[in-house]
């Protein structure tokens, strides 16, 4: 039975065709993230996390079935007797690395975003934030990053973990934020969500600006421009520095400003660049609800700010499945969409 | 009695004489505030005097001590009845009862961490408590400290699916420092436990699961005494579980003969009439 309120997607899909014009196939979501142009680094989070723990014995790593797919794998290699695997259990991953974390040990839990963020966050909550406890928590499949669907895209994470008190929130662009977190995330005393790309990871950051590093709590301009601010997060700080050179040569002055931490929010750096006349766009790979859009908005309004304001972000549905260029085409998280966006807006 | 006590009870004071202080205790906050879960408190009270005058080995004067039994109570509308019992165990002073559950108290209506001396989790969100007490033992033996980690919930808690995944991790990890306490009354929120998923054989669930487990009369002290004494002393390298069949209000006979529910109505003027009627009970 069908009711009426239940959406049937029997017919063909209203997916467009890939950049090419071709039908790509779904790719697996262990799968890198393409980065066409970009270096590429293997597994940054796990190495970063094995050379920070040779120094730190507090450190231990656990995961629910998905070691592999999060590069805590590298870590369980080389240190296997600090990798905890906790079976297919998010809830016990959770509580367990709370009790570890109150017996004075630093444990990093890996699993999918939306695992932590939907299944598990009455356990992050209670037993871990509540109490302001260090437990670092790093989840794969981001936003939009794998073609699998609803059950495995977590568009909603950030909302999620920005609404609990206590947690701190990074959505890391590349080799060079997910290297420079690790060691920021077990400096910080209490808990900490990261968002993780694995496998090989582009490194971006450095390419545009040569001096970059991550820093816990602060945005940085990655490009100055004089015609729009580009405010980003995450992958979105990629495709942002990629639309800018493209719209430079039609004369679009872009400037971006790398927001990896959601939360807390570098308030004043963003109050200062987007007080200087420029048109105003947030990206983020997340939906248009509850995340760095509606966070700078807010700081915006606060401080009596009204510069124009868009944003590129991810629609309030479940979204289609499908390959992943494709569907960045489709939700406008592409390049080509932010190129087309913003040209839109001037 | 089967063995002596470890710390915390080197006076003469017998474990009998323990649990009823934990349940006048219990009442005497229950008064204060005019309510409080005290069918839980009074009916647990035995398993409480057994855990803190038999079994936990701890230091009044410093909760924190690295070298402390860890004990959980993973339900924590049951901190009434921990209250009394970290109060009758030096833990707490005696003179806060009168504190319980009011504005700026160390003991606010459900337990937590941040605001109570010896409260090892801030519990209340039912089904965490076990899966905590696996990282916290995961933890100990890390250290090679010695120590066991208590986890004490309810029978509603057997609900929970997190309980589950924790049982199944505990035997994973043959968790030999893992205590897990069930206080069964077989009364949740909407009616008895038995008629919601507590169904079936409770200890041979566990053993299923690789637990060694016992069932006792959870208002017996000499079968308490004798079934954690069998727990802490088990060589095998299993986690162990203790199902304590407990009778809801035990203690005071009006209200054990009460219709029974889980937040048990006690009028203004029947507090003192409790206190009363355990008073005529005053072990000798």
């Amino acid at each position: 039975m069908t009711l009426a309120s239940m959406k049937r997607k029997y017919e063909p899909r209203r997916v467009q065709l890939g950049p090419d014009g071709q039908k790509v196939a779904t790719s697996a979501m262990i799968a890198s993230l393409a980065a066409e142009g970009y270096d590429t680094v293997a597994a940054p989070f796990g190495h970063a996390l094995v050379n920070l723990a040779k120094t730190d014995e507090r450190i231990v790593g656990l995961s629910a079935d998905l070691s592999k797919y999060t590069d805590l794998h590298v870590f369980a290699k080389a240190m296997p007797k600090r990798f905890y695997q906790m079976g297919m259990a998010e809830q016990l991953l959770f509580s367990a690395a709370a009790g570890l974390a109150r017996e004075g040990f630093l444990p990093f839990a890996t699993t999918y975003a939306v695992f932590a963020s939907r299944r598990a966050y009455d356990f992050i909550a209670m037993a871990i934030a509540e109490e302001n406890l260090p437990v670092k928590i790093a989840c794969a499949l981001p936003g939009l990053t794998t073609g699998y669907g609803p059950s495995h895209q977590a568009t909603e994470d950030l909302a999620i973990f920005r609404g609990l008190p206590n947690m701190v929130v990074i959505d890391p662009c590349d080799a060079c934020d997910l290297t420079g977190m690790v060691p920021a995330m077990a400096a910080h005393t209490g808990p900490v969500y990261a968002r993780l790309l694995r496998g090989k990871v582009p490194s971006v950051l450095t390419r545009h600006k040569p001096d970059y590093r991550f820093e816990l709590g602060k945005a940085q301009m990655i490009r100055e421009g004089a015609d729009v601010l580009v405010i980003s997060t995450g992958i979105m700080t990629m495709r942002a520095l990629d639309a800018a050179e493209i719209l430079a040569k039609d004369k679009v002055d872009v400037a971006v400003l790398h927001v990896p931490t959601i939360k807390p929010l570098d308030v004043e750096t963003i109050l200062k660049e987007s007080g200087r006349g420029r048109l105003v766009v947030v990206a983020e790979n997340h939906s248009t609800n509850g995340g760095l859009g509606e966070a700078v908005a807010k700081e915006l309004l606060l401080a009596g700010l009204a510069p124009t304001f868009r944003m590129i972000s991810l629609p309030d549905e479940f979204l289609e499945a499908g390959a992943l260029p494709t569907l960045h085409d489709l939700y406008g998280i592409s390049t080509k969409g932010v190129v087309k966006q913003i040209k839109g807006w001037l | 009695m089967a063995a002596q006590p470890r710390v915390g009870n080197l006076s003469n004071v017998s474990l009998e004489m323990r649990a009823w202080n934990i349940r006048r205790k219990a009442l005497l906050m229950g008064e204060v505030q005019g309510q409080g879960y005290i069918g839980q408190a009074l009916g647990v009270a035995d398993v409480l005097a057994t855990s803190y005058f038999h079994a936990l080995d701890y230091r009044p004067e410093d909760p924190e001590w690295e070298g402390r039994d860890r004990f959980l109570l993973s339900i924590g509308h049951y901190a009434i009845a921990l209250y009394a019992a970290l109060m009758e165990a030096g833990i707490l002073p005696e003179e806060e009862f009168e504190t319980y559950g009011m504005d700026d108290s160390r003991m606010p209506m459900s337990g937590m961490a941040s605001y109570t001396p010896g409260m090892e989790i801030t519990g209340g969100s039912l089904g965490q408590g076990l899966g905590i007490a696996v990282g916290m033992a995961l933890g100990l033996k890390r250290k090679n400290n010695p120590a066991f980690v208590y986890n004490l919930m309810s029978d509603g808690e057997l609900g929970e699916g997190a309980t589950w995944e924790a049982v199944m991790s505990a035997t994973q990890w043959r968790l030999d420092n893992l205590i897990c306490i069930v206080d069964f009354n077989n009364q949740q929120a909407d009616g008895p436990s038995r008629d919601a998923l507590a169904v079936g054989a409770e200890a041979p669930k566990w053993a299923a699961f690789g637990w060694h487990a016992q069932e006792v009369d959870g208002n017996d002290l000499d079968a308490l005494v004798a079934a954690f004494d069998t727990a802490r002393a088990l060589t095998e390298p299993k986690p162990r579980v203790i199902i304590c069949h407990t009778k809801m209000c035990k203690g005071v006979d009006f209200l054990e003969n009460r219709e029974i529910t889980h937040f048990v109505r006690v009028e203004a003027d029947e507090w003192s009439r409790a206190l009363a009627k355990l008073e005529d009970a005053r072990p000798a």
